[in-house]
């Protein structure tokens, strides 16, 4: 075990760890808290307790509350704790409270007085504590009492107070933003700082504050770049190396920033080209860290204005991360892929059989990832293969959260991207059916409207059909159980529009079906009144048709139930559909006129024609009304209007009969770029051939252009203009060939293009299947100028499944080579780096052991003095151990306590590395090590939990 | 702001160490380990390190019994927590000597210490491994 030096623990604690540790079940671990709980109650509150002691019980409160329990009655304890003298249990006490309160809490304002005192100490390791709780503690009303001392502290001698400072800034910074705006200079000034650890630290808010503003930050594009530099040349305290990376988490960091400042801009862009391709040649890609440093230059190089170079690149670290036996770096690699293909769209189709790989593995995360990827890369040529996909997904998957967010995607590509409006309300049912009630209720709305206006193109025949099929495929559905509300309203709504319209169903079929849906759902209200106002609708359109009404008896015993139902609205719709009912045909065609859902409705939002009334009226002496917010203050016209502007017209009964244009402003929103994307990507970052030529109708022309299908108007009402440049021609010319094959779906597409790609490469042993996916997902395979890239590609992919071929075998061998200790493998360390294990074996068992000692004794020469110094403290605590076992002990423990971890070792790089990846096997020296501590505990190791015993680090 | 969370759970799903860097109540802390401790332990050491639960990332890595998991968000750098998380084991190895999950039990504190050295506001402040511990030892050594 480490020193013990000032944390001393009583054999009561030692109990209570053990006891934890041992643990069964969680339910005997409850029983254990509830018991400790009883315990510390009583304890607790007894006059003149230790600190020590004290501090103990704290601790132990900190374990009750993780463990899940409340521990609100000793919070006071903690409080108190933080008065104290001694730093360590000061420490101790400002940890607890920043562990058991938020920052709301009543105590806190006990607290606030000792951190203004802390913040003054002499000793810098209290100011620092005190400024952790600042920054856990401190909410917007206590920033003033707080925020001169720690400005004062930014320019404190010692580098660790003036990180903490920065990052307690920072911390305002994020609570309120104002109290701190006019302190923003601190954070320039503190990137100059001349400790690393400052200057990292500094990097955090100033992160925050460019997200907020980029072009107040511009000026420090040179200062950041050269700091990078200076990073990536080494020239930091090698402190902060890790893995023989210089100051990777530092980098990163960097990039980001710098990402955010090249976005869309040319002239910062180029003055960080040089050192991001300086860092792509220096990144170690065959570790974990050089790949983080990788992953984010390929962040930063899509982010900025776009360099042919960086971006190739960037391509290679893609296909090194998608061809890797790691589902890490895949996963990695897919999230790359799908921020670089929004510069260069053809690098994708490099990669077809990888990504189609992840789409179809088991591991559900790379499966997601993948699915944003295709998200991205939708276009109308590969809409239905992708949305058909997402749907089988969304249908196979119970996390609701995951499910809201899937389908909200496939209708956003539906209504974007649709090849047809058969294909888009087919799609809109599946997404109803399978998740209706998860679906925002505009999209439905939005589909309701899409049946009634059709295609804003004059062809009414087009248009009734669409109802037609949406109505009989309406009617087949509603023999399904369980439908979701959302989409019963939809269903209401259309056939009691449309339901008749066409004369395939007569009135009575769908008034009972009407019927059915109101007593099948009797417990939803919303569609109970939808169903009512269909059943008013088709009885109106009967009786303006002049046919007699003959009411179903279920329908006259559902009206009897309404009329005196406890809901008003039901009540009213009720008896609106009775008097209607009563009334002669003209009277009926004016109040329910056919197909007139969208007609616009001339809306007098002043109420001008009242005008006459009320000049009449002040004539005779009235007031004039003053709107009640004004009642009090002066009168002031211009107020009044606008107010009345901003008022939502409640006045009709159905969304669908709203005005159009609200609607459509509420739509672009979310058609804005999804949230996936890090960095919102401005105008400027499309390929060069559109950037210099910014004509405004460029991208949605281009869309519209080439699809030549009589849904143009359909993109243009429902989507976003479609911004994926297609600039080859012969992709365009091809599709047109395809819509003008009368237009057989999607189909026609996959199988063509199939074809092609098939005879071409008949050797590759690639299952059709996923041959035939990549076709009708990528579908840039017929282009013939990159025939020879495509065929390098798949002979890669076939080597690739080649090698995949063997990764069974080769784990088969690690395992049995592993069965011989039936436990798990102790460490993850090399988890994804099939490499490692697969060296591991190879290595002699007696070596290891010898490096192992090795390094010991290297450690225990090079600590020695730290060795003798504690171990006076290990003896008082093993001094009650009997004696023979002791001395056995005693070698190892001090050796133990010399910090043997081989990282540490300066200079001794190469060996660690060894050690550690071998160090699969139970460490000798380790097992002693622990041995010692279980019998000062008086547990065994074999008994209860060894797990407790194993090395993390093996 | 970077990590949510940095939770330390074992193979029977036993909190170790928890910290939250946004406020949480007892019960959601409860709900939310019960949760994304199954998720990660019905995975396979093929599958990727990540999971995605409701609005957070989890980034975790198994050190013997033991699971470190770390809750980010959506826009962070998922290799490079995975790397935060070995650096963070590798500075207790140096600190404690072997460290096993026995010795984050009985020095639950100090594990707070390093990550408090370690992390800010949600943000990685610092990863030099002197920096991290001299507070500790000095500490330590006052008392």
């Amino acid at each position: 075990m480490g020193s013990q030096g000032g944390f001393y623990q009583s054999k009561e604690f030692l109990d209570l760890v053990k006891s934890i540790g041992e643990a069964r079940s969680k339910a005997e671990e409850d029983r254990i808290v509830l018991n400790e709980i009883d315990t510390l109650k009583r304890r607790i509150s007894e006059p003149d307790i230790p600190k020590r002691k004290m501090k103990e019980y704290i601790i132990r409160l900190v374990y009750i509350e993780m463990l899940g329990h409340d521990a609100s009655f000793g919070y006071i304890h903690a409080v108190k704790m933080t008065h104290d003298d001694s730093l360590l249990v000061k420490r101790t006490g400002y940890l607890a409270v920043t562990l058991f309160l938020n920052e709301d809490h009543d105590l806190i304002i006990l607290i606030v007085n000792t951190i203004q005192k802390d913040l003054k100490s002499d000793n810098y390791l209290v100011v620092c504590a005190a400024l952790n709780a600042v920054c856990k503690l401190i909410n917007e009303e206590t920033i003033p009492a707080v925020l001169p001392q720690v400005v004062e502290l930014l320019a404190h001698p010692k580098e660790a107070v003036r990180k903490k400072a920065v990052m307690a800034l920072h911390r305002f910074y994020q609570k309120s933003p104002s109290s701190v705006s006019h302190l923003i200079s601190n954070f320039r000034k503190r990137l100059s700082d001349n400790d690393p650890g400052v200057m990292g630290a500094t990097l955090c808010p100033l992160f925050d504050l460019i997200t907020q503003d980029v072009n107040s930050y511009k000026d420090l594009v040179i200062s950041f770049v050269s700091i990078l530099k200076q990073v990536a040349e080494r020239r930091l305290s090698k402190a902060y190396d890790y893995h023989q990376m210089p100051a990777p988490f530092i980098q990163i960091k960097l990039l980001k920033i710098l990402a955010l400042l090249g976005s869309g801009d040319k002239q910062a862009s180029e003055n960080m080209y040089t050192v991001v391709g300086d860092i792509f040649r220096k990144c170690d890609s065959s570790s974990n860290i050089g790949n983080a440093v990788l992953y984010e230059c390929i962040c930063c190089v899509s982010s900025i204005y776009p360099n042919p170079k960086l971006l190739d690149s960037a391509a290679d670290v893609i296909s090194t991360f998608l061809k890797s036996d790691s589902h890490n770096l895949k996963y990695m690699g897919i999230d790359a892929l799908g921020r670089l293909i929004k510069i260069s769209p053809e690098i994708a189709e490099q990669h077809q059989l990888a990504v189609i790989d992840c789409l179809e593995d088991p591991d559900d995360t790379l499966k997601r990832k993948t699915f944003e990827l295709l998200y991205k890369m939708t276009k109308s040529t590969n809409v239905d293969v992708i949305v058909d996909r997402m749907i089988d997904y969304m249908i196979s998957i119970n996390d609701n959260h995951y499910k809201t967010e899937i389908a909200s995607r496939c209708v956003e590509l539906a209504e974007q991207f649709a090849p047809s409006n058969q294909w888009f309300i087919l799609t809109m049912n599946k997404v109803f059916e399978h998740a209706g009630d998860l679906v925002n209720i505009k999209v439905a709305h939005n589909l309701m409207r899409l049946i009634a206006e059709g295609f804003g193109e004059d062809d009414d025949n087009a248009d009734s059909k669409l109802r037609s099929s949406a109505v009989e495929s309406y009617l087949r559905i509603l023999g399904e159980p369980n439908l979701p509300s959302v989409f019963l309203q939809v269903i209401c709504w259309v056939l009691g529009e449309y339901g008749t319209a066409d004369g395939m169903f007569s009135a009575s079929d769908i008034t009972g079906k009407l019927c059915d849906v109101a007593e099948a759902y009797s417990s939803d209200e919303t569609v109970k009144a939808y169903a009512v106002t269909a059943l008013m609708k088709i009885y109106a359109f009967e009786i303006a048709a002049g046919r007699k009404v003959d009411m179903l008896p279920e329908c006259q015993s559902l009206m009897e139930e309404l009329l005196a139902s406890h809901s008003t609205d039901l009540q009213q719709r009720a008896y609106e559909l009775q008097a209607v009912i009563g009334l002669d045909t003209h009277t009926v065609e004016c109040i329910m006129p056919s197909d007139a859902s969208c007609e616009d409705i001339e809306v007098d939002k002043d109420l001008s024609f009242l005008n006459g009334y009320i000049q009449e009226a002040i004539e005779k002496g009235a007031q004039p009304y003053i709107p009640e917010s004004e009642r009090s203050g002066v009168l002031n016209m211009g107020n009044f209007r606008n107010q009345d502007h901003h008022e939502p017209s409640h006045g009709l009964r159905f969304e669908a009969y709203e005005l159009p244009k609200p609607a459509v402003q509420s739509r672009i929103p979310q058609a804005v770029p999804p949230s996936t994307e890090i960095v919102p990507v401005p105008e400027p970052m499309y390929p060069s051939e559109i950037y210099q030529t910014p004509t405004p109708s460029n991208p949605s022309n281009a869309g519209s252009t080439e699809l030549k299908l009589r849904l143009d108007g359909v993109q243009k009402k429902w989507g976003r203009p479609t911004y994926t440049p297609e600039t080859s021609t012969s992709t365009s010319t091809s599709q047109k060939t395809v819509n003008g094959a009368a237009q057989v779906e999607g189909a026609s597409t996959v199988n063509s293009t199939r074809e092609t790609y098939a005879s071409r490469k008949p050797q590759v042993e690639i299952s059709h299947e996923k041959q035939k996916l990549a076709a009708s997902l990528f579908g840039g395979s017929s282009k013939p100028e990159k025939r020879p890239a495509t065929g390098h590609k798949v002979s890669k992919a076939s080597s690739h499944v080649v090698e995949k071929s063997h990764v069974p075998k080769s784990s088969k061998e690690v395992a049995s080579e592993k069965t011989a200790p039936a436990q798990p493998p102790p460490d993850l360390l090399d988890l994804g780096e099939p490499t490692d294990t697969s060296t591991a074996p190879s290595l002699d068992p007696f070596t290891q052991l010898e490096g192992l000692l090795d390094t010991t004794q290297v450690a225990s020469a090079a600590n020695g003095a730290t060795a003798a110094s504690s171990s006076p403290d290990v003896m008082a605590l093993y001094a009650d151990t009997p004696i023979g076992i002791h001395n056995k002990d005693d070698t190892d423990l001090l050796s133990g306590l010399s910090n043997p971890s081989v990282t540490n070792v300066p200079g001794a790089t190469a060996k660690p590395q060894i050690t550690q990846s071998s160090g699969k096997g139970p460490n000798p020296k380790g097992s002693l090590e622990k041995d010692a501590l279980v019998r000062q505990m008086g547990v065994n190791p074999s008994s209860q939990n060894p797990n407790l015993f194993k090395d993390l680090l093996g | 702001m970077g990590i949510r969370f940095i939770l330390m759970v074992n193979k029977q799903g036993q909190t170790r160490l928890a910290q939250y860097y946004e406020w949480l109540t007892l019960e959601e802390r409860r709900a939310l380990e019960g949760e994304i401790v199954r998720k990660c332990l019905a995975r396979n050491e093929q599958q990727c390190s990540f999971v995605e639960h409701r609005n957070y990332k989890i980034v975790y890595r198994r050190y013997a019994s033991l699971f470190f998991l770390v809750g980010v968000d959506n826009d962070e750098n998922e290799l490079a927590i995975l790397e935060f998380i070995h650096l963070l084991v590798e500075t207790m190895d140096r600190h404690f000597g072997n460290v096993c999950e026995l010795d984050i039990m009985f020095h639950l504190e100090k594990a707070h210490f390093m990550l408090d050295e370690m992390v800010m506001n949600g943000s990685v402040v610092e990863t030099s491994k002197a920096n991290i511990l001299s507070p500790i030892q000095l500490m330590e050594k006052a008392s």
